[in-house]
């Protein structure tokens, strides 16, 4: 269990960082401001709380790896590496301008503190098995963690990659997928059905936990478990409202690849307590 | 005539050896280890050879986290299924982040034989070319495939292979060595250069044999780096000998004709002839009734000779 104090740390942590989000989206003009917000609480408790990096070493070769595989929630994972210090703050404005080191979706030769390239849905999670089959291979204590959405379970190559997962025993594995139930063109159950999730991963034997995506002491319980897991793989499965936080972009699939506007901007910050 | 021995078969030999003096080289096979000939390194190196079964994107996907996590994967399948099937992990998790890692690619071309078309690739070369930080090799022998399996493995970045099934003669020496963009001079000559890839260098120079008989000189450059390019020495055989035959087992769309005319229209443009498939598919058949049918064989080349020498 966390703390209180923890807990309120956190919390504190993923507002500023849903203000960051909406910010550089509103700057940019065009990203994914819905899935970045339904995937920020994951991503809070992982760069603040459980993945062991270094952002003055980000080529440390014991840290643990993340892999966005979603990676169109590129500004989520750009607010925290900033805030853990990988670049300056002020850099998160540049989002998507000629020239930037941060791209419309997250690259490893580029952007400080990314681990590998990711956008086409699919293969982040390929990419980090193989990461954890070269952590075992080397030696190496770390671990590897990867985000996916829940719409990016329709790409078969997920399905590839979780038989592989499982079929090495990738205990050094926890993938989370965050399960915000929309989709550019609609709802994942309307569009093309994936559920059940859970009972899916648990087929292809993977150790499955489903969590509330937004729940701090869930999700580290869930971390925890999945560390604790030997000879499998663990899925994570968060449940998450797409655009959270933003009580008029909750649950639209329309603001999936839509920005905050000024106006929007400015409601949003007053909800989010940040005058 | 010489030695005969097919490319993948000195592509597994050359695994085994790197192998044993890297241990950060790291095999994938997607369930045709017997036909890639990654076989044998399986067997002596079962912890560092990941069979990814019958799912070659997510071969290709761990290739790229092997590779971001420091080893040096070697990816193999047909070349069907490599450029094709995985032609957008390719993309995406190798050739946009410029990953360490080598997809080397088998029973390229139409001496597949008898399984057909669908598993005949005569477009790899083209779709790989047309990848940004892509290096694309067409090794023409045993000893120049396990120097170039070498030369990929000293050479940090992404490169595709593409090897043969059938058994092909020798043209280099044991000891042979490869430079990456560099093109070779097989044999010198005035009148005209045969530009040839893979498996059509030795026809090629059986073609130059039979020119030379009717008083014909024809050089011989062989190419198997088709990126980069060595078009220093391709300008200059053009600039000499002022007509060009291209030859290779694979579309004339794209690939090592392709590479010849762009490189020659922009800077020294003398009439070319492309011996490849002419815009079509594959069928069944033995390699070299294969070979015959669509037009690769020695005696074509000479043909094409004859027609470039006419529009000098």
């Amino acid at each position: 269990m966390i703390d209180d104090a923890l807990l309120r740390t956190l919390e504190e942590q993923a507002r500023s960082l849903r203000v960051e989000i909406l910010k550089m989206l509103n700057t940019s003009g065009s990203g994914h401001t819905g899935g970045s917000l339904s995937a920020i609480d994951v991503l809070t408790a992982l760069y603040f709380q459980r993945l062991r990096h270094d952002p003055t070493n980000p080529a440390w070769p014991e840290r643990d790896r993340f892999v966005l595989s979603k990676g169109h929630a590129a500004p989520a994972l750009y607010a925290c590496l900033a805030a853990a210090g990988y670049f300056p703050r002020e850099d998160l404005q540049t989002l998507r301008r000629l020239g930037s080191h941060l791209q419309g979706h997250p690259d490893m030769n580029k952007t400080p503190g990314v681990d590998v390239c990711t956008g086409s849905l699919g293969q982040g999670i390929s990419q980090a098995v193989g990461l954890a089959l070269a952590n075992r291979l080397a030696g190496r204590n770390s671990r590897t963690y990867v985000l996916l959405g829940d719409g990016e379970m329709q790409e078969g190559q997920v399905w590839e990659a979780a038989l592989a997962a499982a079929h090495y025993r990738l205990d050094n594995l926890c993938a989370i997928v965050d399960q915000n139930g929309l989709q550019i063109d609609g709802n994942v159950a309307d569009v093309m059905n994936i559920a059940p999730l859970g009972p899916k991963f648990l087929a292809f034997n993977w150790h499955v936990v489903e969590v509330d995506g937004h729940d701090f002491a869930a999700l580290m319980q869930a971390f925890d478990a999945a560390e604790q897991t030997a000879g499998q793989p663990t899925m994570i499965v968060a449940r998450t409202v797409k655009g959270k936080g933003v009580p008029f972009f909750e649950h639209k699939a329309s603001y999936h690849g839509v920005t905050p506007s000024d106006d929007e901007l400015e409601r949003a910050l007053e909800h989010l307590g940040h005058a | 005539m010489s030695e005969q021995i097919a490319t993948r078969d000195a592509y597994g030999k050359t695994l085994l050896e790197l192998g044993r003096e890297n241990e950060r080289i790291v095999v994938l096979d997607a369930d045709l280890s017997g036909s890639t000939k990654t076989a044998g390194f399986a067997k002596e190196f079962p912890a560092r050879f990941f069979n990814a079964g019958i799912a070659e994107a997510n071969m290709v996907g761990m290739a790229a986290g092997l590779s971001a996590g420091g080893m040096i994967p070697f990816a193999s399948t047909f070349a069907v299924f490599a450029a094709g099937r995985a032609f957008e992990q390719i993309r995406q998790s190798v050739a946009y982040p410029k990953m360490n890692v080598k997809i080397v690619a088998t029973h390229g071309g139409i001496t597949v034989g008898e399984d057909g078309g669908s598993h005949q690739s005569v477009e790899d070369l083209a779709i790989m070319r047309a990848l940004p930080n892509m290096t694309v090799l067409c090794p023409a022998d045993g000893p120049e495939t396990a120097a170039a399996i070498r030369a990929a493995a000293a050479c940090q970045g992404p490169i595709y292979i593409r090897l043969g099934r059938s058994k092909v003669p020798t043209i280099f020496p044991a000891a042979a060595t490869f430079a990456i963009g560099r093109g070779v001079t097989l044999r010198d000559g005035t009148d005209l250069t045969f530009m040839a890839t893979g498996l059509m260098t030795a026809r090629a120079l059986a073609a130059a044999e039979i020119l030379a008989a009717e008083n014909i000189s024809a050089r011989v450059l062989h190419f198997a780096s088709l990126k980069p390019f060595d078009s220093v020495l391709a300008l200059q055989a053009a600039r000499e000998t002022k007509a060009v035959v291209t030859a290779e087992e694979h579309s004339v769309i794209g690939g090592l004709g392709g590479v010849v005319c762009e490189t020659l229209a922009e800077s020294c443009p003398v009439p070319v002839e492309r011996v490849g498939l002419r815009d079509l598919f594959g069928q069944s058949g033995t390699g070299d009734e294969l070979l015959l049918h669509y037009g690769l064989t020695a005696a074509h080349l000479v043909e094409a000779a004859e027609r470039v020498m006419q529009r000098k």
